[in-house]
C-alpha cells in the first residue's frame, strides 16, 4: 500500500478523498531509483473531468512504455483542499508516486478549453513552482502545454516554457531524448529550450519576440534568432495505426464523467463546418482499421472490467465502416453484458436500427445539431443538415417509437436576422408537427418533446470565421429573448422547450480563445485575486474578471466585437496548424457569399492538410474502393498541383 | 448458484465510499471472468449484493457480498483468479457455495466484530471508566436520522467488549454488537455514549475503526444467541 502526500485528518476532511490517493487498477508504479525522467501529466479540473480525458491516457500510455520514463498524474485539487495546501505550505504531488511534481523533469498541462486557465496557474501555485516562464531556474520542472487551446497559446505564453502543437505521439518522446541528452552534459535551460525549439511542433515563446502597430494588432511576430523556426507546423501522424493505443487504461475508484471504455475510431473530420476548431485542426481524417478496433475494444474490456464501451471521433457517421465496426462491436458487447453507448449518429434508418438495437427507445432521445436555424445560415457556417434531413430523420425516429427529440443551435452568428434567430423555433415547431403528422392519434404514446437549446457562437483561431466579430452582452440576451418568444409562438408550443446558456461565459471564452500576449497579465492578476475553476458557472464571477481587464488596461471589445481585416497578422499566424491561411481566407469569404463547400469525401477543398497523409485523403479506401468515391478521382490531382503552389506561397 | 464471498478491504481503500466500492466489486468480478448471472433489459447488470456498508475511514476484514453465478471453478481457484486481479486494498479471503435457499448476506446480519484502535494511550482510570459505564442496564442515545429523530436503546445491543494492545503497543477496544436492518449499532455511537456519560467531549479518544467479522443469529427466538459467521452458511467448493 503506498504512502499518501495528504494524513488521514485531510483526507477524510475534503470531500472526494478518492481524488487525491492513486492506486486505482492499471495505474502504473515504478521505482524511482530505476527511472531518469519523471513526467507528470496533467489536467487542470476536477480528477473525475480529467480521468474522462482520452489523450492523457494515450500518453501516460506512451511514456510509461518507456523503461526509464515514469510518467504521473496531476488533477486540479477540489477548493477545499486548495485551502489546506495553501495554508500548510503542502505541495502538490504525482497521484502515483505521492511526491511533489517541483521535484519532476516535466509538467505536461493538457489545455483543452479556454477557461480553464486560471486553474494552469493554480497547478503551478501549488506545486510551488514559479508562475511565470522567464522566473524558472535550472531546478524547476519544463512545463509544457499540449492540448487544443495551443493553436492560440499566447494568452497564456508567460506561463509556459513550451507548447507542443500537434498529436503527442509524434515527437514527445524525442523531446525526452533531447532533454536526457541535455541533462547529461550540465544542464541549462535556456540552452535545452533553444534546442527543443528546432523539433517540429515545438513552440518556445520565450524565443519569440511581439511588436504592435498603434491601433493594438501585431506589427510583428519574430523569432530571436535565425536557429528558431519563424513557423510551428503542427505535427500529426500519417496512419493511426501506427500509434500506440491504452489498452489497459487505468480504472477510477469514483464514477468519473466517462466512466467506459473508450475506443478512438479516427481523428480529423470532413465536414469542414466553418465555425469549429476540431473539424479544422485536426484534419486530414484518418480512420482506424475494423479489426484493428474490435480488437482494442476486446483487450480493454478485459483489462479494465468496464461494463460501457463508447466511441470517441468527431463525426463517427463518416466512420466508411460504420456497418461493420457497429455490428463487430454489439455482438462482442451483448455476449459480455456490455453497454454500447452511442455517439451522436446522423439519423438515417441504418442508425436508427442500430440505436433500437443498443437503447431503451422509451428513454433515449434523438439529437441534431443543426446549429442555425434557416438554411441561409446553414449554408454560412457550412453545416450540410437540410430542413428536409432533419424532418425526415424525425419522422423515421417517430416512426420508430422515439418521442423526444434534443436540437442544438449556436446564436450570434455573423450576419444573423431576426429571420435566423426565429426560424430556430420555427424547426422545433416543424419537427412537432412532423410528429403529429406520423403518429396517427389512436398510436401516439405519450407526448413529443422537442428540446432546443442554445450556446453563443466564439470565433476560433485556424476556423474560417476567425474574422468574424462577436456581440455585446445585451445583444447575446436580447437575440436569446427573440427565440424564447418566437418559441411560444408555434402552433405546437406546448411540446417545445427551450434553454440557453448565459453570454458572461461565452464572452470570457472569446477574449482568451482571439487573445494575445497581453491579456496573459489579467489572468495572472485574476488568478491572484482569486479567480479559479472558471469552468464552472458557481465559481466564475464575470464582474471580477470584467473589472481585472480594465485594471490592466485592456479593451475587450478589442478582442471579441472587433472587425478584422484580411491583412491583419493574428496572434496564432506563426502555427501552421494544417489548413493554409489561403484557405480559411477563401472559406470566409464563401462563408459570407453563403456557399457551401462540399465535404473531402466529395470533393477536396484543398485545405493542404492532405500534407499529413496523402493516404488519408487521396488514397484508396478498401471500403469505396470501385464505388463512389471522388477523392480518388482524377480531378484532384489539378487541385494538388494547385496546393502545391499555394503551400509555397504560403511559407513566403 | 449463490456464492457468497468474504472480503478484506484495507490500506487506502477505507476512502473510498460503500457505492465506489460496490462498482469497483463489478469491475474486478468481470476483470476475473467470473460467469455472473445478469439482470434482464437494455442495461444488465451483475446480480450482487453486499451485507452491510462499510464507512468511509474504515477498514475491514469481515465484509461480504453474495453473487449468483452460473458456473464456477472451486473455491481456491476462484479465489486466486479474482485476487489477481483485484485491486491493492481488496482480498478475497473466502467463496462458498449456499444452499438454493439462503437469504441474503444483508438481511441474514445480526452481530459484528469490531477492533477499535486508539489514537492516544487509554489509562487505567478510562477502561475502569469503561467498565461501570457497561454494569448500567440501560444506555439511551439520541438517534438523528434524515426522516426523524429518536431516542434507541443501545445497552443490550453490545455483546462483549475487551481491552487490548496491539504489537506497537497502541490500546485496542474489542466489541461485538448487534448489527443489521433489526439494530444497527456502530462502535462510535458505543463511544459517544460513553464519552457523554463521563461527561468528556466526544472524539476525546480517537479512534481507528476496524471491522473483523459479520455473524448470523441462528438462534430460535427468544432463546440466546448463537452467532456464526456469514461465511460458515456456506461450503466451501472443492
Amino acid at each position: 500500500m503506498n504512502k499518501l502526500a495528504l494524513s488521514e485528518e485531510i483526507l477524510l476532511k475534503v470531500e472526494k478523498p478518492a481524488r487525491y490517493i492513486g492506486g486505482e487498477y492499471n495505474a502504473v508504479v515504478k521505482d524511482p531509483a530505476k527511472v531518469k525522467t519523471r513526467i507528470a501529466m496533467c489536467f487542470p479540473d476536477v480528477y473525475e473531468i480529467g480521468m474522462s480525458h482520452l489523450g492523457m491516457q494515450i500518453l501516460y500510455d506512451m511514456y510509461n512504455q518507456r523503461e526509464d520514463i515514469w510518467c504521473e498524474r496531476v488533477f486540479s485539487p477540489w477548493l477545499d483542499l486548495h485551502e489546506i495546501m495553501k495554508q500548510d505550505h503542502i505541495p502538490l504531488f504525482g497521484l502515483e508516486s505521492q511526491e511533489p511534481i517541483k521535484d519532476f523533469d516535466f509538467v505536461g498541462i493538457t489545455i483543452q478549453y479556454e477557461m480553464c486557465y486560471t486553474n494552469i496557474l493554480q497547478i503551478l501555485d501549488l506545486a510551488q513552482i514559479p508562475l511565470l516562464a522567464c522566473e524558472r531556474s535550472n531546478e524547476d520542472p519544463i512545463i509544457i502545454g499540449g492540448g487544443p487551446c495551443t493553436y492560440n497559446p499566447e494568452p497564456i505564453a508567460d506561463f509556459f516554457d513550451l507548447f507542443y502543437i500537434g498529436e503527442g505521439e509524434i515527437n514527445n518522446l524525442k523531446l525526452v531524448d533531447l532533454y536526457q541528452e541535455c541533462r547529461a552534459q550540465g544542464f541549462d535551460r535556456k540552452q535545452f529550450l533553444m534546442k527543443a525549439s528546432q523539433i517540429p511542433g515545438i513552440y518556445v515563446p520565450s524565443l519569440y519576440e511581439v511588436t504592435y502597430h498603434e491601433d493594438q494588432t501585431i506589427a510583428s511576430f519574430t523569432p530571436v534568432s535565425p536557429e528558431v523556426p519563424a513557423t510551428v507546423r503542427k505535427v500529426a501522424a500519417e496512419d493511426l495505426s501506427a500509434l500506440c493505443y491504452p489498452e489497459k487504461p487505468i480504472v477510477p475508484f469514483i464514477k468519473v464523467t466517462q466512466d467506459r471504455g473508450v475506443l478512438e475510431v479516427m481523428r480529423g473530420c470532413i465536414r469542414g463546418c466553418r465555425f469549429c476548431q476540431a473539424g479544422m485542426v485536426y484534419r486530414p481524417r484518418r480512420e482506424r482499421k475494423t479489426e484493428d478496433l474490435l480488437k482494442l475494444a476486446e483487450n480493454i474490456l478485459k483489462n479494465t472490467g468496464h461494463e460501457e464501451l463508447s466511441l470517441s471521433s468527431l463525426s463517427t457517421s463518416d466512420f466508411r465502416d460504420l456497418a461493420g465496426l457497429m455490428n463487430g462491436l454489439i455482438d462482442h458487447c451483448n455476449a459480455q453484458h456490455v453497454n454500447l453507448s452511442l455517439p451522436s449518429l446522423r439519423i438515417d434508418s441504418f442508425s436508427l436500427d442500430i440505436m433500437s438495437k443498443v437503447q431503451d427507445i422509451k428513454k433515449s432521445s434523438l439529437t441534431f445539431a443543426p446549429e442555425a436555424g434557416t438554411q441561409r445560415m446553414r449554408n454560412l457556417i457550412n453545416k450540410g443538415l437540410t430542413e428536409e434531413d432533419i424532418l425526415d430523420g424525425s419522422r423515421k425516429a417517430f416512426l420508430g417509437g422515439w418521442t423526444k427529440v434534443k436540437l442544438y443551435f449556436m446564436l450570434g452568428l455573423p450576419t444573423e436576422t431576426v429571420e435566423d434567430m426565429e426560424g430556430i423555433a420555427e424547426l422545433a415547431n416543424k419537427i412537432a408537427a412532423e410528429y403529429f403528422d406520423a403518429i396517427p392519434k389512436p398510436e401516439r404514446k405519450g407526448s413529443v418533446q422537442i428540446t432546443s437549446s442554445t450556446s453563443f457562437f466564439i470565433p476560433k483561431p485556424f476556423t474560417p470565421l476567425q474574422w468574424a466579430p462577436m456581440c455585446e452582452m445585451e445583444e447575446y440576451i436580447e437575440k436569446a429573448v427573440i427565440v424564447k418568444r418566437a418559441m411560444k409562438n408555434q402552433l405546437n408550443q406546448k411540446r417545445l422547450s427551450y434553454q440557453w446558456h448565459s453570454p458572461e461565459a461565452s464572452i470570457l471564452e472569446g477574449i482568451f480563445a482571439r487573445g494575445d500576449r497581453r491579456v496573459g497579465g489579467a489572468i495572472l492578476k485574476a488568478y491572484q485575486e482569486g479567480c479559479i475553476y472558471d469552468a464552472w458557472s458557481e465559481q466564475f464571477d464575470y464582474e471580477k474578471w470584467m473589472g481585472i481587464l480594465t485594471e490592466c488596461g485592456l479593451d475587450y471589445h478589442f478582442y471579441t466585437t472587433r472587425e478584422r481585416s484580411l491583412d491583419e497578422i493574428f496572434p496564432w499566424d506563426f502555427i501552421d496548424a494544417g489548413v493554409s491561411k489561403k484557405f480559411l481566407i477563401r472559406e470566409w469569404k464563401k462563408a459570407m457569399a453563403e456557399e457551401v463547400t462540399p465535404n473531402c469525401a466529395e470533393k477536396c477543398a484543398g485545405c493542404s492538410a492532405d500534407r499529413y497523409s496523402r493516404s488519408a485523403c487521396h488514397g484508396e479506401h478498401p471500403v469505396c474502393a470501385g464505388q463512389e468515391c471522388s477523392a480518388s478521382e482524377g480531378s484532384s490531382l489539378n487541385n494538388e498541383t494547385d496546393r502545391m503552389e499555394e503551400n509555397h506561397e504560403d511559407q513566403n | 448458484m449463490k456464492i457468497r464471498i468474504k472480503f478484506s478491504k484495507t490500506g487506502n481503500l477505507k476512502y473510498i465510499g460503500h457505492l465506489d466500492t460496490m462498482r469497483c466489486f463489478q469491475k474486478i468480478m468481470r476483470r476475473a471472468e467470473v460467469d455472473s448471472a445478469y439482470s434482464e433489459g437494455f442495461s444488465p447488470h451483475q446480480i450482487m449484493s453486499f451485507a452491510s456498508p462499510l464507512g468511509v475511514g474504515m477498514t475491514s476484514e469481515g465484509e461480504y457480498v453474495d453473487i449468483e453465478v452460473l458456473s464456477t471453478e472451486s473455491s481456491a481457484k476462484m479465489m486466486e483468479r479474482i485476487n489477481r486481479v483485484s485491486v491493492d486494498g481488496i482480498r478475497i479471503t473466502g467463496y462458498v457455495k449456499l444452499p438454493e435457499k439462503s437469504k441474503t448476506a444483508m438481511s441474514m446480519v445480526a452481530a459484528a466484530d469490531y477492533l477499535l484502535t486508539f489514537d492516544v494511550p487509554v489509562d487505567q482510570q478510562t477502561k475502569d471508566a469503561f467498565a461501570e459505564f457497561l454494569k448500567q442496564e440501560s444506555v439511551i442515545i439520541h438517534k438523528k436520522t434524515k426522516k426523524q429523530e429518536l431516542d434507541m436503546e443501545i445497552r443490550p445491543l453490545i455483546y462483549k467488549t475487551e481491552f487490548l494492545q496491539n504489537e506497537k503497543g497502541q490500546d485496542q477496544l474489542f466489541l461485538q454488537v448487534s448489527a443489521g436492518s433489526a439494530a444497527n449499532l456502530k462502535p462510535e455511537q458505543v463511544m459517544e455514549a460513553f464519552a457523554a456519560w463521563r461527561n468528556v467531549p466526544e472524539g476525546s479518544l480517537p479512534f481507528h475503526n476496524h471491522r473483523l467479522e459479520m455473524y448470523a443469529d441462528l438462534a430460535k427466538e427468544n432463546r440466546k444467541r448463537k452467532l456464526v459467521s456469514l461465511e460458515s452458511l456456506g461450503e466451501i467448493i472443492e
